[in-house]
């Protein structure tokens, strides 16, 4: 007979305050086979663990149901600890009362009616539960990081420190991402490229790295510890192995007028292409959108003039296979598109620009050679209006505006504020802001000086239109000052706007695959948003940088390194605990008819010839169904397709299911 | 929401969540504060595929007036093409149950992925209002079974 006992957490107020746990503890006596319940502020506490522990030993309890947050969250908490006293860790049933109660209801006896239910129905199951022990998982001793921006870079260079070998796969022809698009970086201003492209030599140069440039994540299959994965290289036409990066295709191709997306358009470049001197791996591209040969049939210059012959018009896209251990998304950010913001007319003047792009027009290896010149004219801005939050920390609304902040906005508007006025000391610098956010080490201090060393001009408050005036070639910026409650009209030569951030738009994508979770942003999220923030829900898949949210190159580089050492954790390791809830056939039950290995994705059922036991004392010989339990990933596929039910699953037995249905129906 | 303020009648409904993308969906509901009717019950299975039409048919009969199921959208099955089988036997169970005479509306496949907690809770309240409006399961409850 069983001897259940359930345990009712309040968590704080989080589920005591739309459930009613006592009456969820005092329904749990009436329960069969409950022979204790109670409920505790905390129950993943380790008082509260002690609790359920003690009870265990004290009441001789066969089973523990737990009626908590979501089994997503501390379901290996509570079996660890009913495992520290020696009970199966399979005996133990989640009720999830948090997540799927009292965090979506409101009326307190709705939700303790629903809560008592979910109680009821997990003691069912546990009533049900039978002893299981998992089997051991090897470790494919590799990891695979998405995105190759400072994040990824850090991450892998970490990894490999450890003596591990890594993959990573970037989108774009060179890894770098936006750090080496930026001029200098706050609040220390030194060059951006002086210390991300040593980084990126780094990368480049390690034996345990391999860059997968030009390449897409297709397909994530698998687990912890053995993740199959899917990597398109994409056709590049130039043989990586064989080009030097001399750069000679680039100068002679006579396609020059494609937009350069390395200075965000602001200037051409040829379309065979090296997005920029230091890119890594350093090798030539096609952009096959505008390339006469690949499209006409015509020109065929680049591949006469290189050297090595490392041109090949014929190559095509390529698939490739790997196995990883564990998996970092390091996919970054974009700038959010504020098109539709045509207050400020982006896209009406070129003058109005994007932070971004003013690093672009600031940098020496930008298109104007690092002399601040405005698009329109090309002549020196006297008076350069910044507008800060453009998109960011907007009510819902229909122009896509995100309810988050941005956070880096506030410290590279005083760094282009500061930055400018040093090399052109007499230009007037304007800074509309909703308000200033200057948390982090050395980031007030930064900001003041930009206001009281710099005379930058900051006026708390909106910038309600920016008209492009043709014949004057000005920009009449109007604006509301909030603390002289005063209109403003500034004749600018520029406009900038500190424009959102925003997750990759490959994110999501990304998060399919991995089955990772995301927030209505499209931000992976973590685990737990305090204790285990570098983590995914889904197990050996962690976060690193702008994907997790907004946050700073020093914030992206400590998680970076934070996600590398979770990750070496894994594959330091030469075996994973399995998952015992795997399918398993009653062989009396199973006649061999097969059916069940045809539904089974990963190949996991054969067959044998078995003995067996017959009247009379008599025996005979029967085909029937054998799971490998290395192999068995417990989708239960099998289960609904046998015919003759035999075929079961471990830890979601047809009983416990239809016991669970029961007690939510009766 | 809840159903319980307009109408007297509450219709009990089962949702069989896959772990990995709706059952997580539902949480997300949870950690956003989103709200769906308390009426709708969650059993957590590893996939949708694990899901036996018997077990929904085991729900009609002990007077359930709505299952769904929900799985991860096709193509994004965490063991690559669970919810295609669910899909074909789903497709099967609902031609049986209108040669039964038994409205298959009251039972519906819905994709929702580990992302979408605002579709698990749109879903939830336009299925739940679908099952009101249907009233309540008599054709298949078995009486033995019935409530008290
Ligand atoms: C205008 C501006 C100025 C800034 N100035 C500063 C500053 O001065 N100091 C500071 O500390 N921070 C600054 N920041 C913030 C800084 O840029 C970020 O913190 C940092 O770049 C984040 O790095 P990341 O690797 O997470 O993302 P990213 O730099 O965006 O890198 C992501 C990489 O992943 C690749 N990728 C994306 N999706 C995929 C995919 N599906 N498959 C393969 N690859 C993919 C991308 O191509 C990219 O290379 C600034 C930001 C902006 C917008
Ligand atoms: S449960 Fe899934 S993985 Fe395991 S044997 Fe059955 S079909 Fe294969
Ligand atoms: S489907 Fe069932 S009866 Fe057929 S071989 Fe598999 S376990 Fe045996």
């Amino acid at each position: 007979m069983q001897r259940i006992g359930v345990f009712v957490c309040h968590c704080g107020t989080n589920i005591a305050a739309t459930v009613d746990v006592e009456a969820v503890a005092e329904a749990a006596k009436s329960v069969p086979g409950v022979v204790f319940s109670a409920d505790y502020p905390y129950m993943c506490s380790e008082s509260g663990q002690d609790l359920v522990k003690e009870s265990v030993q004290k009441y001789n309890l066969t089973n523990v149901v737990i009626c908590s947050c979501s089994p997503r969250m501390h379901e290996k908490t509570f079996r660890k600890a009913v495992e520290s006293i020696g009970m199966n860790p399979y005996m133990l049933e989640i009720a999830n009362i948090r997540e799927q109660c009292s965090w979506v209801h409101k009326d307190k006896e709705e939700g303790t009616e629903k809560a008592i239910m979910l109680m009821k129905a997990a003691c069912a199951k546990a009533t049900l539960n039978t002893p299981l022990t998992p089997g051991m998982l090897p470790v494919t001793k590799r990891a695979l990081v998405i995105g190759g921006g400072i994040a990824g870079m850090q991450a892998a260079l970490d990894i490999a420190e450890a003596g591990y070998e890594v993959d990573i796969v970037e989108q774009k022809p060179t890894i770098g991402g936006k750090m080496a698009q930026l001029d200098k970086t706050f609040p220390t201003l030194d060059c951006s490229s002086c210390i991300v492209t040593p980084k990126m030599v780094d990368v480049g140069q390690n034996d345990k790295i391999r860059i997968l440039s030009y390449s897409d994540v297709e397909e994530v299959k698998g687990y912890i510890g053995n993740f199959d994965v899917k990597i398109k290289r994409k056709a590049r036409y130039v043989d990586e192995d064989k080009c030097t990066g001399c750069g000679l295709c680039t100068e002679k191709c006579p396609m020059k007028k494609v937009p350069n997306e390395w200075n965000l358009e602001l200037d051409t470049r040829s379309c065979v292409y090296i997005p920029f001197a230091q890119a890594v791996p350093k090798v030539a591209t096609i952009d096959p959108r505008y390339c006469l040969k690949l499209n006409k049939g015509t020109c065929g210059i680049c591949s006469k003039v290189c050297g090595v012959g490392a041109i090949n018009y014929e190559a095509k896209d390529e698939i490739i296979e790997e196995k990883y251990g564990a998996i970092v998304a390091a996919t970054g950010f974009e700038i959010a598109d504020i098109s539709r913001y045509d207050e400020y007319a982006y896209g009406q003047s070129p003058d109005v620009v994007t932070s971004l792009e003013y690093e672009r027009l600031m940098s020496a290896a930008g298109p104007f050679g690092g002399h601040l010149l405005r698009p329109s004219d090309h002549k020196e801005p006297k008076k350069i209006v910044f507008v800060q939050c453009v998109g960011s920390r907007e009510e819902e609304s229909c122009k896509g505006g995100k309810e988050y902040c941005s956070k880096v906005c506030c410290m590279y508007t005083a760094k282009h504020a500061i930055l400018t006025k040093d090399h052109y000391p007499d230009t007037d610098i304007y800074v509309f802001y909703i308000d200033v956010r200057t948390p982090g080490k050395l980031f007030d201090e930064f900001y003041r000086r930009a206001v009281e060393q710099y005379g930058v001009h900051y006026i708390k408050g909106a910038v309600g239109k920016v008209t492009p005036h043709k014949e004057t070639g000005k920009l009449e910026v109007q604006g509301y000052d909030m603390i002289l409650n005063e209109q403003m009209h500034i004749d600018a030569d520029m406009v900038v706007l500190a424009a959102a951030v925003e997750p990759s738009h490959t994110a999501r994508r990304m998060a399919t695959m991995l089955t990772a979770p995301m927030d209505n942003n499209d931000f992976f999220t973590e685990a737990h948003a305090k204790l285990r923030p570098v983590e995914s829900a889904t197990a050996g898949v962690f976060l690193a940088g702008m994907c997790q949210g907004p946050k700073d190159i020093p914030e992206t580089v400590s998680q970076a390194s934070a996600a590398a050492a979770k990750v070496i954790g894994v594959l330091a390791k030469d075996q994973l605990v399995g998952n015992p809830c795997i399918a398993h056939p009653d062989e009396l039950m199973c006649n061999g008819c097969s059916q069940c290995a045809g539904v089974c994705p990963y190949g996991a059922i054969t067959y044998v010839e078995k003995e067996f036991r017959m009247p009379n004392r008599t025996t005979k010989m029967r085909r029937v169904a054998q799971v490998n339990e290395a192999v068995c990933q417990g989708c239960g596929a099998c289960t609904v397709t046998c015919p003759s039910g035999a075929m079961d699953l471990r830890g979601f037995s047809n009983n416990e299911i239809m016991a669970e249905v029961d007690a939510l129906c009766l | 929401m809840s159903v319980k303020e307009n109408t007297e009648f509450q219709p009990t409904i089962v949702a069989f969540c896959c772990n990995w993308c709706s059952y997580s969906g539902a949480d997300l509901a949870g950690t956003n504060r989103l709200s769906y009717p308390t009426n709708v019950k969650i059993i957590r299975v590893p996939c949708s595929c694990r899901i036996n039409p018997m077990f929904v048919l085991r729900a009609f009969q002990r007077g359930a007036d709505g299952v769904i199921l929900c799985g991860c959208h096709p193509g994004d099955c965490h063991y690559m093409e669970g919810n295609y089988h669910t899909r074909r036997r789903m497709t099967l169970l609902f031609s049986m149950l209108n040669y039964l005479g038994i409205e298959s509306a009251r039972t519906r496949v819905e994709w929702v992925s580990a992302a979408e907690g605002q579709r698990f809770v749109d879903v939830m309240d336009d299925f739940t209002a679908k099952i009101t409006e249907l009233g309540p399961n008599r054709r298949l409850e078995d009486l033995r079974c019935k409530k008290n």
